[in-house]
């Protein structure tokens, strides 16, 4: 079975400077937006087609993008923004990343779109603020973009206009929650809001936003270019299109694939090399830090989509595939993540506040051989306790993956406890 | 206080070159938003500054932007990038999750702390080095890795970090 890659966000990666202009032309960049201010495209089609394709949001929700767009009142009078979750943060994510520094064209392309479909004049890209190499590479590109007038002021002679702006970040894993985001652009601490209202009547400064991930928007041109249902036959159905998977951990191989959606688990893993040392698959979290944990065994009957992934119990995320082999001490992996969510919690919510340092703390107990066989059901009782009592994702993402690890390796936790701190894994 | 008064504080702190940065990143938001720009301020004043910022400095920044100070003090301490203490002219950053963790961060640290003689948080004597544990930076695919100032290493082994440090003034 032959995988192709590479036919969407990567789709200048073999070219020389894939991030040029040329490289982006070449593969018939900036096209689909010509041809789209000299129509005159009623949005409602460009939104039909994002539909037929299926695109759902490749920041970690997987909502449906076409649907998304949809949602901005896009003839309410006043200011309108599109925004780009650049923030990339999740652990083991690492894909926005590579398109930021290899196609950043392709990017402005997405957003401009989206700016004409939403009406929107103005356009944000936050990325992280780590980003700098990837930032220069956008700004780049986006004084090109300007220069052959594809952004600024009456585009192409249309009278629409399209600014956009790349903005960083300060370090904040929170500021890649959508509404705590916006707060970070408006130059306040990222905490997340209370939803509703929604972004797209109530988003930056108070006004109408459309806010997608990297992936998603860098997605539109070439959907748009080949269509809809090109898209949609790429992957399966209800999961269209390719994605891209960030591959790390005990591989031979880690690195990004850009592969069709449905590809099965066993064929990805072969692609990044197979397993390191030629040691055995253990377990895999198959969509970043945040999701549950799963057995190698369940993973290699899986293929690498959203209702696949679900079915077994956890989620495809941002497409951040951790691969842990028979070596991995699944304690000390869940005490390194509660310690993340513990670090990056913002503080609002009492149950995440407090509950994430619960977390940290029993586990580090636990290490430390001062743990009883009861800490490791309180584990899971402060992380039910967590789950659905917060105003964002991220006190479920504490939760999440406390409750898959000790639901599958509790027999790692036990060990631990009644042998003073002794790993399982290190006999 | 009146709006002449809060002017008078004392963005004069801020460099021309500085004042200069931030009218730059100022633009890109609306006339009414301007503390928009606090993150991009703050970033350019503590880079300026040899990588930390001073309260006289984010009182600098306040003024400037016409934000009370308290506003910009919770974004300086809300964000990991900036320092409110001193640190090395290099800034170490090792990230510790778990994909790099998975890959060998746990070396690639001790190495370090034993090379510098420093634990994590700390700066060497001479002022040239601080270590960090961070959190990910979204390169695992390049795991273990570390970013000292803009850049980033990818694929660290002690031996590579031993020759990153010694190209490093």
């Amino acid at each position: 079975m032959t995988i192709t890659t590479n036919q969407v966000c990567f789709r200048t990666l073999h070219l020389d400077k894939p991030w040029s202009l040329e490289a982006y032309r070449s593969v018939g960049g900036y096209e689909v937006w010509q041809k789209i201010l000299k129509e005159k495209t009623p949005p409602e089609n460009i939104i039909s087609e994002l539909k037929t394709s299926n695109l759902r949001g490749r920041g970690g929700a997987g909502f449906p993008t076409g649907l998304k767009w949809s949602f901005v009142p896009r003839n309410k009078p006043g200011q309108k923004y599109v925004v780009c979750n650049s923030d990339e943060g999740e652990p083991g994510t690492f894909k926005d990343r590579d398109i930021l520094r290899y196609n950043p064209h392709q990017l402005i392309e997405g957003m401009a779109i989206a700016g004409y479909v939403m009406n929107a004049t103005v356009g944000y890209n936050y990325l992280r603020g780590e980003f700098i190499e990837p930032f220069e590479r956008m700004e780049q590109a986006l004084q090109e973009a300007r220069e052959l007038g594809f952004v600024g002021k009456n585009i192409l002679g249309s009278g629409f206009d399209f600014e956009l702006h790349n903005v960083l970040g300060a370090g904040a894993y929170i500021c890649g929650e959508e509404t705590a985001l916006m707060d970070s652009l408006e130059g306040k601490k990222g905490l997340p809001r209370f939803k509703p209202p929604f972004p797209a009547n109530f988003g930056v400064y108070g006004r109408p936003t459309n806010i997608n991930n990297t992936e998603s928007y860098a997605s539109v041109p070439v959907i748009l270019q080949h269509g809809g249902h090109w898209f949609l036959d790429l992957g399966i159905p209800n999961n269209g299109g390719t994605k891209l998977f960030c591959m790390s951990g005990h591989i031979n191989k880690p690195g990004n694939y850009e592969i069709p959606l449905g590809t099965p688990f066993a064929k990805l893993l072969e692609m990044a090399g197979g397993m390191k040392n030629n040691r055995k698959l253990k377990a895999v979290i198959p969509g970043g830090s945040s999701v549950p944990v799963l057995p190698g065994e369940t993973m290699m009957q899986l293929t690498m989509d959203y209702d696949s992934i679900a079915k077994a119990g956890s989620m495809l995320g941002s497409g951040a595939v951790i691969v842990m082999d028979e070596t991995t001490c699944m304690v000390k992996m869940l005490a390194r993540i509660s310690d993340f969510y513990f670090e990056e919690s913002c503080g609002q919510c009492t149950p995440c506040r407090e509950g994430t340092g619960w977390l940290a703390r029993i586990l580090h107990r636990i290490m430390h051989g001062e743990g009883t066989l009861k800490d490791i059901d309180l584990l899971d009782d402060v992380a039910d306790k967590i789950m659905g009592r917060t105003i964002c994702a991220l006190g479920d993402a504490a939760a999440m993956p406390v409750i898959s690890f000790i639901k599958y390796y509790r027999e790692e936790f036990v060990y631990m406890v009644e042998n003073q701190g002794k790993s399982l894994c290190s006999t | 206080m009146t709006a002449q008064a809060k002017t008078m504080i004392s963005p004069a702190v801020l460099s021309a070159n500085a004042r200069q940065q931030i009218d730059h990143w100022v633009q890109k938001y609306p006339p009414d938003q301007k503390q928009s720009a606090v993150i991009a301020a703050l970033t350019i004043v503590q880079d300026e500054n040899g990588g930390w910022l001073t309260t006289e400095l984010m009182d600098g920044v306040a003024a400037y932007l016409g934000m009370p100070k308290i506003a910009v003090y919770e974004v300086a301490t809300f964000y990991t990038m900036f320092e409110l203490e001193k640190v090395g002219r290099h800034k170490i950053c090792v990230c510790t999750n778990i994909s790099c963790m998975l890959c060998g961060s746990d070396e690639i640290m001790q190495h370090l702390k034993q090379k510098l003689g420093i634990d994590v948080g700390q700066t060497t004597e001479d002022g040239k080095f601080t270590l960090k544990s961070v959190e990910c930076l979204a390169a695992c695919g390049g795991a273990p890795m570390m970013q000292i100032g803009r850049d980033y290493h990818e694929h660290l082994t002690p031996q590579k970090v031993d020759d990153i440090l010694a190209g490093l003034e």
